[in-house]
């Protein structure tokens, strides 16, 4: 079948988006954005791919629970082995690290040390627990993040005095660079094989087959990609040609356009830069703006405030949600902030108060942009990081309401996929008027 | 929020007065011009900063309503709108204000020849609300009475056949001297606070003052003049006592205008400041007008070109950048100058380095900051003004 | 004139400008060894055709900051003022001509450039001249002298303006002259300057008006920065810049005739992809990176409203030598930043019109409220008004710090595919027999 993908080259993560020729998304991956970009591209379309065929295997398997039981449980299990694809890579790359002359004085104790380590992560990843039972730990996607946690929590437990936690770590950053710009096969075609052996495994025998031969029909499927169109900051170090790249306002405000068909507005917060867009009845974006060079009022801004608090960023917005008295915020200076938040703390203003003010202060800088590019004159959708910070959403509900009456505000979960999603929509739309034009 | 360092501002006869300057200060609704209107079916005209000529519009018969920005006392977001971040607060929230209807009750806007910013926006002005008279006021910087007075009188001329076509009154000769006569009463009255804070401003503080002045914004010219003087009156009277706080000069502050916060914080920080620029324009031209030529638009022309203060967005012939503001920090007795500019405002902070080198010159010590009027935390500047109150009072040898 | 400049100039009009420049810096070099008595002056209004009559020598301190910038030599200039107590938020034009001074006063050409004799502070359309006169009066402890121009605040020229310039020329302008030169005015002398001016005019406004042409033989930014060079600096009035432009006039026709584009530094321009009105001035640091920008995406500027700051001649005025004093008033006040906005916003929607552009670029530089206060409103009434769109980048005259490549491109490049997908979005619903909006 023919699909397109659309990669999204952003400055922290790099998202991949595939969808089919009825503009139905088949799969989506992402991956940090690293000093190698065509690695990090290679790596999201990849997990796409493989997504994808997750999809088609829902598609072939249908709507009966116990097949329903069968692909979760592939699903798991593929994870598993691909993360232990990874590990094995980390292991291979973590135990050169510890034999390196840099680490001669310490290089037997701490090669057994990582050797300990090592097994223990492997433990935990084989764990049958990750196959059954109830609802899964809340784990990053990213295989950096999950090993990262692992690793730092087994490694305050066997660290000691020749061996202190932080030689430890430094094998651990070492070697995970080099993990993560090796290419490693996290494919479907390598890794579903021995996740059908343990997904089976226990089932009845019926099911099992019939989940097998539904997997081996799909993973026959050839995916034949038609257009691979890249978007996002990065989008001129991808190994695209030219016609192929395409600006990412126009796939966010495509991409928002296809979840939302109402859509005529579009405001996108990001780590570094907020995008006010507006698009007419297709999708095309008639007009944009973008903050300044100064960041203020964007994701980072919220960093700011997190680490001058000691808290996640995930953390700010349900605090800020418990604020009944939102205290006035004037500058969203990121060379102020701190300066401002101290200043409200030793006043005696609560942190919840404070921090709602924060997030009103910076979606009172996203209504200016929205005002510079027309206005909220119908459905408005909202995406980027920002997005799924539930404090911005409620400011920017009340501030819409306030300055253009009642509006539908969109958000969608996965509306960090947005701009990849206009891309691959961009493929496949210029891949049909390329043919109807020969 | 009131603190141990500042005066009781409810005590005896200035409790009312200081209420009513307070209650004007914070109405962007300009209910008081509202009520004006009501009252005499009379127009009113909005005039930015520094100096407009407002005799002219009142001898028009209508009400000259000073507008200084909104400072932090609204949301701004259609004025962010219309403006890059490198632009300075007070348009931004002129727009908002005007945007948001609240300045829907004002039949026309002046825009005097201040800087690029509010001469543009005399124009946006024109394009946002074609239906209001909208002028630009272009002052001379040429101060020969012959050249540059000559033509300034024809301006105000022609101003002033806009501002009665508008009104329907016809500006006579005889109805600007009667304008002319009130509003040199009224910058008598407001020299006599400015006598009095430099001879005891612990009697009549920069804050009190600020707000006192700034009610002349929207009251009628007769009527603030009689605020102004009850004031002095009830200030005077008050038995306030003096603290050892540093004499000071604030300067730089005369279009977009620092929150009253701030003013509080200098003055909490130590100071007394005994001269400042904020409300520049109200004592504009000094000294009378009247007297100047028997024909009143060459009085005003000729008082304009001859008695102007110094100060950035005009012209120095002289060649004496810096000479006006040591003088006036000798002659106010104040002890420091504290440069308090608007971020981004070209003309006060270009000034800046040749005034700090004529106090260098004379020995005059300074600090400097800069604000926006929306500014929201004092808590750095009160620790500078402190430093440098303190520094003043331990090192001179008083 | 730069290294850069040296990589552009290609055509035969283009060496006489550079002879030409040479010549004049040659002659400042030496102003003291031939007698010669040095005016520092402002492009904008400038009296060139006065001076030239009384045989004094022009300094433009703007120029000298943008060559710096272009030299790469800006930030060095700049760091100095703002350690002499300059903010950095002010105009870094000033900044970096003081700072120059502080380091020597070395000009485009290597050779220190004279102190002046007089300053003539010609104060057309930009606050931020009188401020830096000022501070110059400081470093120099020379005369001033101040020829106030009123601004077109209701869109016209009056008599009571024209008169009041006028005045200023005979009672202070012509006197400080004659003082300073120890020569008596020659009204025979300006009228054949001014006569020679006209024909120069001509020939560039048929210049700048080539770009109606398909392709345009011209680039009407970048490249017309090159075209107003004599005629908005010394040579205005002079046999040299009316041979330039007979010269210029003739090449640009023979682009039209054989219809070639304009020659840019990156070779000839290909497939003209889109025609762009530009408003604001450039960037001077980037210049060159910039117009890349605009070239690789096949963008031609068609019009802009900055080579119409050092005067005024596509609609029609002409220096005019049978009233040589009122005519050079009138030029003074009708140049562009002298314009009120509403005749800013008429000038650029009529370019947009007649240009057959498809939209206006604001170039928004931090430096120069002249200019950028209200232009977010211009481009909301250009597109409210043409209903063609206007896009936004932000910059600086000549402060590197200022200058944020990626972030420019990505503007510039949504802007464009903007403009593109506008474009097949039209055509497709076109080819659907639905209504097409112009």
């Amino acid at each position: 079948m023919k699909v397109y993908v659309g990669i999204d080259l952003g400055s922290t993560t790099t998202k991949a988006v595939m969808i089919d020729e009825g503009e139905q998304v088949l799969g989506r991956g992402i991956t940090n954005s690293r000093s190698n970009y065509e690695l990090a591209a290679a790596i999201a379309r990849d997990e796409a791919r493989v997504s994808a065929r997750f999809t088609l295997l829902e598609r072939e398997l249908g709507e009966a629970p116990e097949l329903a039981r069968f692909r979760t449980r592939l699903a798991k299990a593929f994870r598993k082995q691909q993360s232990l694809t990874q590990l094995a890579a980390f292991r291979d790359l973590a135990l050169e690290e510890a034999g390196a002359d840099r680490v001669a004085a310490i290089r037997a104790p701490l090669t057994a040390a990582v050797r300990r380590v090592l097994d223990g992560m492997k433990e935990r990843v084989e764990k049958p627990s990750l196959l059954e039972g109830g609802a899964p730990a809340k784990t990053s996607d990213f295989f950096r993040d999950r090993a990262a946690a692992d690793y730092a929590k087994l490694a305050e437990q066997i660290q000691d005095r020749t061996v202190r936690f932080d030689d430890l770590m430094g094998i651990f950053d070492k070697a995970i660079l080099r993990v993560e710009n090796t290419e490693l096969d996290l494919s479907f075609a390598g890794n579903v094989g021995a996740a059908i052996e343990e997904a089976t495994r226990g089932l009845d025998p019926s099911v099992g087959e019939r989940g097998r031969g539904a997997v081996l029909r799909v993973a026959e499927i050839p995916l034949d990609v038609g257009c691979v169109i890249g978007t996002g900051y990065g989008r001129q170090t991808l190994p695209f040609p030219r016609e192929d790249i395409r600006s990412e306002i126009l796939c966010h405000g495509l991409g928002a356009h296809h979840q939302f068909p109402l859509t005529r507005t579009v405001l996108d917060i990001g780590g570094q830069d907020t995008k006010a867009i507006q698009v007419d009845g297709d999708g095309v974006v008639t007009s944009f703006q973008m903050n300044d060079r100064c960041a203020a009022g964007c994701g980072r801004y919220l960093g700011y405030i997190a680490d001058e608090m000691s808290l996640g960023v995930h953390e700010l917005g349900p605090i800020a949600l418990e604020s009944t008295r939102t205290v006035k915020i004037n500058s969203t200076c990121t060379v102020f902030a701190g300066a401002e938040l101290r200043d409200h703390l030793s006043n005696g203003q609560r942190r919840e108060d404070i921090l709602a003010g924060l997030h009103r202060a910076i979606i009172l800088r996203a209504m200016a942009l929205l005002a510079r590019s027309g206005g909220v004159e119908e459905e408005l959708t909202f995406t980027g990081g920002v997005a799924n910070n539930p404090a911005a959403v409620e400011a920017l509900r009340a501030l819409v309401r306030e300055n253009y009456g009642e509006r539908t505000l969109n958000i969608s979960p996965g509306s960090i996929y947005t701009g990849a999603l206009g891309a691959a929509l961009f493929g496949r739309r210029g891949l049909e008027a390329r043919e109807l034009a020969a | 929020m009131h603190t141990a360092d500042a005066p009781d501002p409810t005590s005896g006869a200035l409790g009312p007065i200081l209420a009513r300057a307070d209650a004007l200060y914070h109405d962007l609704t300009l209910s008081a011009v509202r009520e004006h209107k009501e009252a005499h079916g009379a127009k009113a005209i909005g005039c930015l900063p520094i100096w407009a000529p407002r005799e002219l519009v009142d001898a028009a018969g209508m009400l000259p309503v000073g507008l200084h920005g909104a400072g932090d006392r609204v949301e701004v977001i259609r004025g962010d709108a219309y403006f890059q971040s490198y632009i300075c607060q007070i348009p931004r929230s002129t727009i908002e204000v005007a945007l948001t209807g609240r300045y829907d009750l004002l039949d026309g806007f002046l825009f005097p020849a201040i800087c690029d910013v509010i001469r543009n926006l005399s124009g946006m002005w024109k394009i946002l609300f074609p239906g209001k008279l909208s002028r630009y006021v272009d002052v001379p910087q040429n101060f020969d009475p012959a050249v540059g007075g000559a033509f300034f009188a024809r301006e105000l001329r022609a101003l002033a056949e806009d501002l009665s076509a508008l009104s329907g009154r016809p500006v006579t000769d005889e109805a600007l001297h009667a304008s002319i006569a009130r509003y040199d009463e009224n910058r008598r009255a407001i020299g006599e606070l400015m006598a009095l804070r430099e001879r005891a401003p612990h009697k009549a503080t920069a804050s009190e003052s600020y707000l006192v002045i700034r009610a002349g914004d929207v009251l009628p010219v007769e009527e603030h003049t009689a605020f102004v003087r009850a004031y002095v009156a009830a200030a005077e009277a008050s038995d306030r006592k003096p603290r050892d706080h540093t004499r000071v000069v604030v300067t730089g502050a005369f279009c977009e205008q620092p929150p009253l916060g701030l003013i509080r914080t200098l003055e909490r920080a130590g100071t007394y400041i005994v001269w400042d620029d904020m409300t520049l324009g109200a004592r504009w031209p000094e000294g009378d007008v009247e007297g100047e030529d028997p024909d009143p638009f060459v009085a005003l022309a000729r008082a304009y070109i001859a008695r102007s203060p110094a100060t950035a967005s005009r012209y120095e012939p002289s060649g004496e950048k810096g000479v006006p503001l040591a003088r006036l920090t000798h002659k106010s007795r104040a002890e420091g100058v504290i440069f308090a500019a608007p971020s981004f405002c070209d003309p006060a902070l270009l000034d800046q380095p040749m005034l700090t080198g004529a106090l260098d010159r004379e020995g005059v010590p300074w600090t400097a900051f800069k604000y926006a009027e929306n500014l929201g935390q004092f808590q750095v500047i009160r620790e500078q003004a402190g430093t440098f109150a303190d520094s003043i009072r331990l090192w001179s040898d008083r | 004139m730069t290294s850069e400049a040296d990589a552009i100039q290609k055509e035969p009009s283009m060496l006489v400008q550079k002879a030409m420049i040479a010549e004049h810096y040659e002659k400042l070099a030496h102003a003291k060894e031939l007698g010669k008595k040095v005016v520092y002056t402002f492009v904008p209004g400038n009296l060139t055709e006065l001076m030239n009559a009384f045989d004094v020598l022009p300094v433009y301190p703007e120029i000298n900051a943008l060559s710096s910038a272009m030299r790469q030599k800006a930030g060095r200039y700049i760091a100095e003022a703002e350690r002499l107590g300059h903010s950095e938020d002010v105009c870094t034009y000033v900044k970096c001509d003081i700072g120059m001074k502080r380091q020597g006063n070395v000009g485009p050409t290597g050779q220190p450039l004279p102190p002046p004799d007089l300053l003539l502070l010609s104060y057309t359309g930009c606050f931020t001249f009188m401020k830096w006169f000022e501070l110059l009066r400081e470093e120099y402890g020379c005369p001033v002298v101040m020829l106030h121009t009123p601004y077109q605040g209701d869109g016209e020229i009056t008599d009571n303006m024209r008169r009041y310039v006028v005045e200023q020329l005979e009672r202070e302008v012509i006197p400080a002259f004659e003082r300073l030169t120890g020569t008596r005015y020659d009204e025979d002398r300006l009228k054949a300057a001014m006569a020679k001016s006209a024909q120069a005019e001509d020939d560039m406004v048929a210049v700048l008006e080539s770009a109606k042409h398909r392709p345009s033989p011209i680039d009407a930014y970048f490249g017309g920065v090159y075209y107003i060079g004599p005629m908005f600096t010394a040579f205005r009035g002079t046999a040299g810049a009316a041979e330039y432009y007979a010269q210029l006039r003739r090449e640009v026709g023979g682009r039209v005739a054989s219809g070639e584009g304009p020659i840019t530094p990156e070779g000839p321009m290909g497939e003209q992809r889109y025609r762009l009105v530009v408003e604001g001035p450039p960037n001077w640091t980037n210049f060159r990176e910039l117009w890349r920008m605009f070239h690789e995406e096949g963008a031609v500027v068609v019009a802009s409203s900055y080579t119409k700051v050092g005067g005024f001649y596509d609609q029609g005025f002409r220096h005019d030598a049978s009233r040589p004093l009122e005519s050079l008033a009138d030029y003074c006040m009708g140049c562009y930043t002298n314009r009120s906005l509403p005749q800013r916003l008429d000038l650029l929607e009529r370019y947009v019109r007649d240009y057959e552009a498809d939209g206006l670029l604001i170039n928004s530089v931090k430096s120069c409220n002249s200019f950028s206060a209200g232009q977010l409103l211009l481009l909301r009434e250009i597109e409210k008004r043409t209903g063609r769109p206007a896009g936004f980048i932000e910059t600086d005259l000549v402060d590197r710090r200022y200058f944020s490549a990626a972030n420019v491109k990505n503007r510039i490049e949504s802007y464009l595919q903007m403009i593109g997908e506008k474009r097949r979005s039209r055509g497709a619903r076109g080819a659907r027999g639905e209504e097409v909006r112009p």
